[in-house]
């Protein structure tokens, strides 16, 4: 049985600058029919520029966003309209790591309270004293100093707040992860050091990694699936799909990424197929 | 800690206040209401023509002005504190409701807001004035009525940047229920700001205090207040100008003092501008 | 030939705490620079002391930024000014900030023309519309009538690249123009500026952190850590031999789509105490 299932799932916003005066505002379709499946232990990248609709997808994947069409299966159950109150047990087996640490980790709690959050929520320990306890295990999990317990996310820097946000997801263990852009503000040297954490942890769970970034996405993943407009251009094994893309669409954002090879033709070389131009 | 000058500033002048108010009988030299008809527009005793007996000269009613000052801090410190805290939380607490719901419940509470605001303060307090009798309950109750909305609309629109912050997201994701959510995620983050306008309402409810005095809506003319020691001293300024001067001295300082006071609570209950000020 | 810009031993402090250890670095008339480095590296910083961006508190200890024969850094502030815009001109960071939001493109192009090459109000006119035309901006009348929350990020930073090359100057600092975008804009923004560069014979300081943009783009490039530059050299050189450790572990760090089976290596801890330990021996050296 798949982790996670996604059968021609739609999603629609509100378009909050099309409101009228009176009245909802309009909603604007961002998810047009996504078919995915997760198996337990895969890693699947999702690929797509701004706008593709990619964190939504992520989003709605976990249920933090509700589906207005389609079904989402999580472990057999269908969780597409299930309230949020039913919601919350299943919590426990899906987390979210978000883009910015620096606005998912609450700038008022320190690292050890919000490490020990998810573990008083869910029951996983008693007393306050045993969640400090757990909560710098977890640091050590994820290379981080248990001296760090005290301080504030601000204290940190980028790469020691992503690691944190990790650290908070898999205080859980959850059955799947959804990681969405978490390495795109950092250095390639810090970048390294968080694939290689995640490559580490991603032997128990399930991973759904998105990103913009296609090499990092070879490096980390098993399987691909690339998203423009709201919709799926192309999903495959990453050997597969890197090697011989089918899609204009994934040759295009395969042929624009710089590699860090000198070659003085790449950049004349005007290879962008007419319906992808900005 | 490191506390601030200002903050030390604040703390001491307050505190001042608040030990001169509670202890009024015994630490003024004279009561506040005794007319010494021999001794009336004494100038205070640093002048030439100044006594002793008088520390800072008596009024038209030969009156002691320094008793008096220190009789108004009473009614000062108890509309600042009283009017202001409860304004504070009426508003408060209507605000977060309507930031965090949203829906109905925003609908409601913004268009009574709204409306509220449309309404001339000043009328309001006389109105108010009419129904129930001049004195310092009145003063509370007018400011309260007057100023919740103020906290209302400023928590509000608060309330509703942190909701759309990722670490409010990720507290759905380890499953927190929504009154949690609130108090543990959206409230501490708050709270800087509530600090912050608590204590220039309190600066505010003082000068408003001073105000109705001075229009004959606060206390009856026997007790001793700042605003209608203002009022009395204006008609002879020309002769007497420290009948006017002193009391408006005392409200200066006070709401220099509370701001002073509301910028380094926020320091102290900020973790980040903690950090920033480093 | 003598370089163009040429940097000698900049040294700069902000509150004490030394951000620029020595830089040594030259820019040819005509050709594209890169600077590359990992944040707080510096990078940024030596961008903006040769426009006198820097901030306030900063404090430069010594070195000299001489710009066509002519030392920049210690010239008046008047003098300097003279200089900026019409023969250095800088392409931003951030497309979504670097327009004043409230303003339409219109003025924001014309102004700098006007006050610096003396043009009336047709002439710049004229020119916005040709340099929005130079950087494939389909519809320019409309564009020049825009305010910038109208554009999308590709076309913001079309319109700064063409603020940039609207008064011919000799030098453009890029400082990370094309790291906001999505990768294909990206490509479009990057054949642009080196369209654009070749026309004009205009030399780039193209300030990175990748090393791929680098390679494709750039004809030299200097590695900058902590301050110091590690490596320069012409492009092909530095990445078919990179001759500094720090070079190779970045390289080594960076994720490669067509190597899937190269395992990707953090640059070494023991590299980095390394190489912060020799910059601070410049501090006490220098002190």
């Amino acid at each position: 049985m798949p982790l996670l299932a996604a059968r021609d799932l739609h999603l629609a916003l509100p378009d909050r600058s099309a409101r009228p005066l009176f009245g909802r505002p309009p909603l604007t379709p961002i998810l047009k029919g996504i078919d995915l499946v997760l198996e337990p232990g895969e890693s699947l990248g999702i690929v797509g520029e701004s706008g593709s609709g990619k964190t939504s997808l992520g989003h709605a994947l976990l249920r933090l966003l509700e589906p207005t069409g389609g079904t989402l299966l999580f472990e057999g159950r269908d969780i597409t309209h299930l309230p949020e109150p039913q919601l919350r047990p299943l919590r426990e087996g899906m987390q979210f790591i978000f883009q910015d640490p620096l606005s998912s980790l609450n700038p008022r709690h320190r690292v050890e309270d919000i490490l020990a959050q998810p573990l008083l929520a869910f029951l996983r320990v008693k007393t306050r004293k045993e969640a400090r306890i757990r909560a710098r295990e977890l640091l050590e999990r994820v290379h981080l100093p248990a001296a760090f317990a005290t301080r504030y996310p601000h204290e940190l820097s980028g790469g020691q707040r992503q690691r944190v946000g990790i650290a908070r997801a898999i205080a859980l263990k959850p059955r799947v992860i959804v990681a969405d852009e978490i390495v795109s503000g950092l250095d390639v040297s810090t970048q390294a050091q968080i694939l290689l954490l995640l490559k580490e942890l991603k032997r128990e769970d399930a991973l759904i990694f998105i990103s913009h970034d296609l090499s990092v996405v070879r490096v980390l993943c098993d399987r691909v699936l690339v998203l423009q407009q709201g919709a799926v251009v192309e999903q495959g094994p990453c050997g597969q799909i890197f090697a011989r893309p089918q899609h204009p669409y994934t040759r295009a954002l395969l042929s624009a990424i710089p590699l860090p090879d000198p070659e003085t033709g790449w950049i004349d070389r005007d290879d962008l197929p007419v319906e992808v131009r900005p | 800690m490191k506390v601030s000058v200002r903050f030390s500033f604040g703390l001491a002048v307050l505190l001042t206040l608040a030990v001169l108010a509670l202890s009024a009988p015994w630490v003024a030299p004279h009561d506040p209401l005794e007319q010494d008809l021999l001794n009336t527009f004494q100038p205070p005793a640093w002048f030439e023509t100044g006594s002793r007996a008088f520390a800072l000269g008596t009024d038209s009613l030969g009156r002691d002005i320094l008793s008096r000052l220190i009789y108004g801090a009473r009614a000062a410190i108890t509309v600042a504190a009283v009017a202001a805290v409860l304004a504070a939380l009426l508003g408060s607490i209507l605000g977060l409701l309507s930031g965090y719901l949203g829906g109905v419940v925003d609908a409601i509470i913004s268009r009574l807001v709204e409306i509220w605001m449309a309404f001339p303060p000043v009328l309001l307090s006389i109105v108010l004035a009419a129904v129930l009798g001049a004195g310092l309950h009145t003063v509370v109750i007018a400011i309260v009525v007057i100023d919740w909305t103020r906290f209302c609309r400023v928590v509000r629109a608060e309330v509703m940047v942190q909701r759309s912050r990722d670490y409010v997201a990720s507290a759905v994701t380890i499953g927190l229920p929504p009154m949690r959510i609130l108090a543990s995620e959206i409230v501490p983050n708050v709270v800087p700001l509530f600090v912050t306008l608590l204590s220039l309402e309190m600066g505010i409810a003082i000068v408003v205090e001073a105000i109705l005095s001075f229009a004959g809506l606060s206390v009856a003319n026997d007790t001793a207040t700042w605003g209608s020691m203002i009022q009395e001293g204006r008609q002879y300024v020309r002769q007497a100008w420290w009948l006017m001067a002193l009391p408006m001295g005392c409200i200066i300082v006070s709401v220099l003092a509370m701001n002073a006071l509301g910028d380094g609570l926020r320091e102290l209950v900020d973790p980040l501008s903690r950090s920033a000020r480093r | 030939m003598n370089p163009l810009l040429s940097i000698r031993d900049l040294a700069l402090r902000i509150g004490g705490q030394p951000i620029l250890r020595g830089v040594h670095l030259d820019v040819h008339a005509g050709q594209v620079a890169g600077l590359v480095g990992e944040s707080g590296a510096g990078k940024s910083m030596v961008g903006r002391v040769v426009l006198r961006l820097q901030p306030e508190d900063a404090h430069v200890d010594r070195g000299e930024v001489a710009f066509d024969g002519r030392d920049l850094l210690w010239m008046s502030e008047r003098e300097h000014a003279t200089f900026l815009g019409r023969d250095i001109a800088l392409i931003p960071q951030n497309p979504m900030t670097a327009l004043n939001p409230v303003a339409r493109i219109a003025p924001q192009m014309t102004d700098v023309l006007r006050m610096h090459m003396g043009m009336d109000r047709d002439d710049a006119l004229a020119r916005a519309l040709e340099s929005l035309h130079d950087v494939q901006i389909r519809d320019p009348e409309r564009v020049l009538r825009q305010f910038p929350h109208e554009l999308s990020g590709g076309m913001r930073q079309r319109v700064l690249i063409a603020i940039a090359f609207a008064c011919r100057p000799k030098l453009i600092i890029a400082d990370e123009p094309t790291t906001a975008l999505d990768v294909t804009v990206q490509k479009q923004v990057l054949r642009l500026l080196k369209r654009l560069q070749r026309a004009y014979g205009t030399a780039i300081l193209f300030i990175t952190h990748d090393l791929g943009v680098v390679a494709k783009l750039c004809d030299t490039m200097s590695v900058i850590h902590a301050g110091r530059i590690v490596e320069a050299g012409p492009v092909a050189q530095v990445f078919l031999a990179p001759a500094h450790a720090y070079t190779r572990a970045l390289l080594a760090a960076t994720p490669r789509y067509d190597r899937p089976g190269e395992a990707l290596q953090p640059i070494p801890a023991a590299l980095t105490e390394q190489l912060w330990n020799e910059a601070r021996t410049l501090d006490t050296g220098a002190a």
